[in-house]
């Protein structure tokens, strides 16, 4: 039987103010059309999707739109029906503020959906390979905010056997309730994703990681379980503390496993997914529905009511603000994501997209911007605080001195980015920002690396090609030149003399002719 | 006194023959500093150091014949690479102007282009396609962006499009440090 309880403790993690309350206490709430909609492509990890509409196009709601272009890579679907009126680039959610390339779309209003594929009704039957495939069409992507897409990861062919499916609950970020919401409302969906989940993976058993402040939304699932009869499947409340819902923490926290540093938790047996992921899975095998929305939670002082909407992907932030009752006095930025992880949108107009688990609007008291950074007076507070056990001030001495491979020697890419250590820092020194500038300048060293390895190929055939060309035309023309000297060699003479030689005797028997034949005349 | 000399004069036989056979044995081909150095560099191709091509130039290096400071596309990171490996002190670049160019790839306005095949003859590594007499084009993917192409073209239809920073190749820049001064740009 599945073991209930926690089986062990994370390292450090923080107990922060909550700030459930201002969102988790309402229904969700469906939102309803925009005038435009500005589909990124790409809203996942991975390849970019490809267009598969041109201008002009109408569409009908949940037509696929744009293909997966790589194996890691999601197709995106219409969320409503409608026209294209535009493919180009618009500013996506990403902490660049770049722009990226999207599909405007404009709906019809008539929302009409296209023919869609059947469901599996009998999935427990089904070749796990089939629905894998679905889960792939339906554009399915990890819901929890890292956006991978869902069919990579359950593909576990060629790996360790996967024992656990540990289904990520735990919300632990503050301010954010869209899961929250989503278990008390949908608990049997979710459930119901879980076990076709169970079936893809062939694990034994499922793990539901939930902390332990959400207990309205523990006994939802519950409830769920007991009419699936489920055995297999248990939930386990773990304590609140940030970030338990990490994905190395939570199968730490479930499991007593720890995934190896540069390994996946496949490694260990496990794969971890989150609900919303689960309940999506579910709409898709059941119902042949794709990927077209999320629940969204919209919260801070700087909105009027804060709350959890289920909002169509594409739809421009503003729109949800307003939906929430507008802006209050208060607004004065939007971040995207939760306090500790999110980032804040340059451009307030961009679309929600897979993976936009909150918009976070906070006051200016609400969440201060940090003040000014200080010296490190190597407290080790950080340390203290690390859920990954990292030495953050160590990765901060050489990320700020540039030096790329020491800062990997200290595990850098072990790093989760929760902010635990920025969050204690009594020097206020933005750390994470540190490991985001060492992480992006080491993937672009990586990049580099790679175009001048293949530069390095591609001279090289180059070189060999004309050096090949060389030798053969030289091979040509000796061949002629011998071919030549072999003609006169048979006569035994240089061909220049023999020439002269035969003109010679031409002119010379010419004379002679006109001798003999001039002579009797010349006598007469 | 005799037994000394003998047991050098042997032991030095010894490893003679011994080193002799480790010449052979374990000998390395090619010079395995120059490769060192030749992974360090761009390999842009572009000849801006004054040798045809990366690996002449790292070998060049290697011999002691160069400088480690005449690649502009590497910059000042490429030279100071070179400088821990090599355990030189770094120096300043010879031509600071050209390492600042942004790195960028060709690219051929095709109605202009008259299918010469010049340029085709110059890419160091045949990122352009084409034929005589019919129009050219440039695999911008495979483009080093080394202005090799530029001088050839009769008809000057091929221009340098710097590389745009997309979502996906953007860097977080260095957090503003205390002390150190910023500059907005």
């Amino acid at each position: 039987m599945a073991d209930t309880g926690v089986a062990a403790r994370i390292h450090g993690g923080l107990h922060l103010d909550e700030h459930k309350q201002e969102s988790n206490a309402t229904a969700i709430r469906t939102l309803g059309l925009p005038t435009r909609l500005v589909l990124p492509m790409h809203q996942h990890i991975g390849e970019p999707a490809e267009p598969l509409v041109r201008v002009g196009e109408t569409v009908l709601k949940g037509q696929m739109i744009a293909r997966a272009s790589d194996y890691v890579s999601a197709p995106v679907h219409a969320p409503t029906s409608g026209r294209v009126t535009a493919i180009g680039e618009y500013p996506v959610p990403h902490p660049s503020g770049l722009h990226d390339l999207c599909i405007v779309l404009e709906p019809d209003g008539e929302d009409r959906w296209d023919t869609l594929p059947p469901g599996f009704p009998d999935w427990r039957s089904t070749d796990p390979a089939e629905m894998r495939e679905r889960i792939r069409w339906a554009g399915i992507v990890g819901l929890g905010g890292a956006a991978f897409p869902t069919a990579v990861k359950v593909n576990t062919s060629g790996q360790r056997r996967i024992e656990t499916l540990i289904i990520n609950a735990a919300e632990c970020e503050p301010y954010i309730t869209c899961d929250d919401r989503l278990m008390r409302e949908q608990a049997a969906d979710i459930v119901d994703g879980i076990a076709i989940l169970r079936h893809v993976l062939g694990a034994e058993r499922c793990l539901i990681g939930i902390e332990d402040n959400k207990p309205e939304a523990a006994e939802a699932l519950r409830a769920a379980l007991g009419a699936t009869v489920d055995a297999a499947t248990d939930v386990v409340e773990v304590p609140t503390l940030y970030p338990s819902g990490g994905e190395r923490q939570l199968i730490m926290l479930l499991t007593g496993r720890e995934v190896p540093s540069h390994g996946l938790p496949a490694a260990v047996g496990v794969v971890c997914q989150n609900v919303a992921t689960a309940a999506a899975v579910a709409d898709a095998v059941l119902r042949g529905r794709p990927l077209i929305d999320r629940i969204v939670t919209v919260t801070g002082r700087g909105v009027v009511q804060p709350g959890n909407f289920r909002v169509r992907f594409g739809t421009p932030a503003p729109f949800v603000i307003d939906a929430a009752g507008g802006r209050s006095t208060d607004y004065h930025r939007l971040i995207l994501g939760g306090p500790m992880m999110g980032f804040s949108l340059h451009d307030h107009q961009v679309p929600v997209t897979k993976a936009s688990n909150c918009l976070l609007a906070p006051a200016a008291d609400e969440l201060p911007p940090s003040p000014t950074e200080r010296p490190c007076i190597r407290c080790g507070e950080c340390a203290r605080v690390c859920p990954a056990q990292l030495l953050p001030q160590q990765l901060y001495w050489q990320a700020r001195a540039q030096d790329f491979d020491k800062v990997q020697d200290y595990h850098l890419f072990d790093c989760i980015e929760c902010g635990c250590c920025a969050y204690v820092c009594p020097a206020h020194i933005p750390l994470v920002h540190y490991y985001r500038f060492a992480k992006t300048a080491i993937w672009a060293h990586e990049r580099d690396r790679d175009k001048s390895d293949l530069a390095r190929r591609r001279h090289e055939a180059r070189q060999a090609r004309l050096e090949r060309l060389e030798a053969e035309r030289k091979a040509r023309l000796r061949q002629k030149k011998e071919a030549l000297e072999q003609q006169p060699s048979a006569a035994g003479k240089d061909p220049k003399r023999a020439a002269i030689e035969a003109a010679m005797q031409r002119v010379a028997a010419k004379k002679a002719a006109q001798l003999d034949a001039g002579q009797a005349p010349n006598d007469e | 006194m005799i037994t000394a000399i003998f047991t050098i004069a042997g032991l030095a036989t010894l490893f003679g023959l011994l080193l002799g056979y480790s010449a052979i044995r374990f000998r390395v081909e090619g010079d395995p500093i120059a490769d060192q150095i030749d992974a360090l560099l761009p390999q842009t191709q572009c000849g801006q150091c004054g040798f045809a091509g990366c690996r002449p130039y790292a070998e060049a290096i290697a011999g002691g014949g160069a400088e480690i400071n005449r690649c502009p596309p590497g910059g000042e990171s490429t030279m100071i690479a070179l400088a821990e490996l090599l355990g030189r002190d770094p120096v300043p670049l010879e031509d600071e102007a050209a390492a600042e160019k942004p790195k960028s790839v060709a690219f051929i306005v095709e109605e202009e282009c008259i299918g010469c095949t010049l340029c085709i003859q110059a890419c160091p590594v045949d990122a352009i396609v084409g034929a005589a007499k019919q129009m050219h084009t440039v695999i911008a993917d495979e483009c080093t962006g080394c202005e090799l192409c530029l001088p050839p073209c009769p008809v000057e239809c091929i221009h340098m499009h710097p590389i745009e920073v997309t979502p996906q190749t953007w860097r977080w820049p260095h957090p503003p440090t205390p002390g150190r001064e910023v500059v907005n740009g």
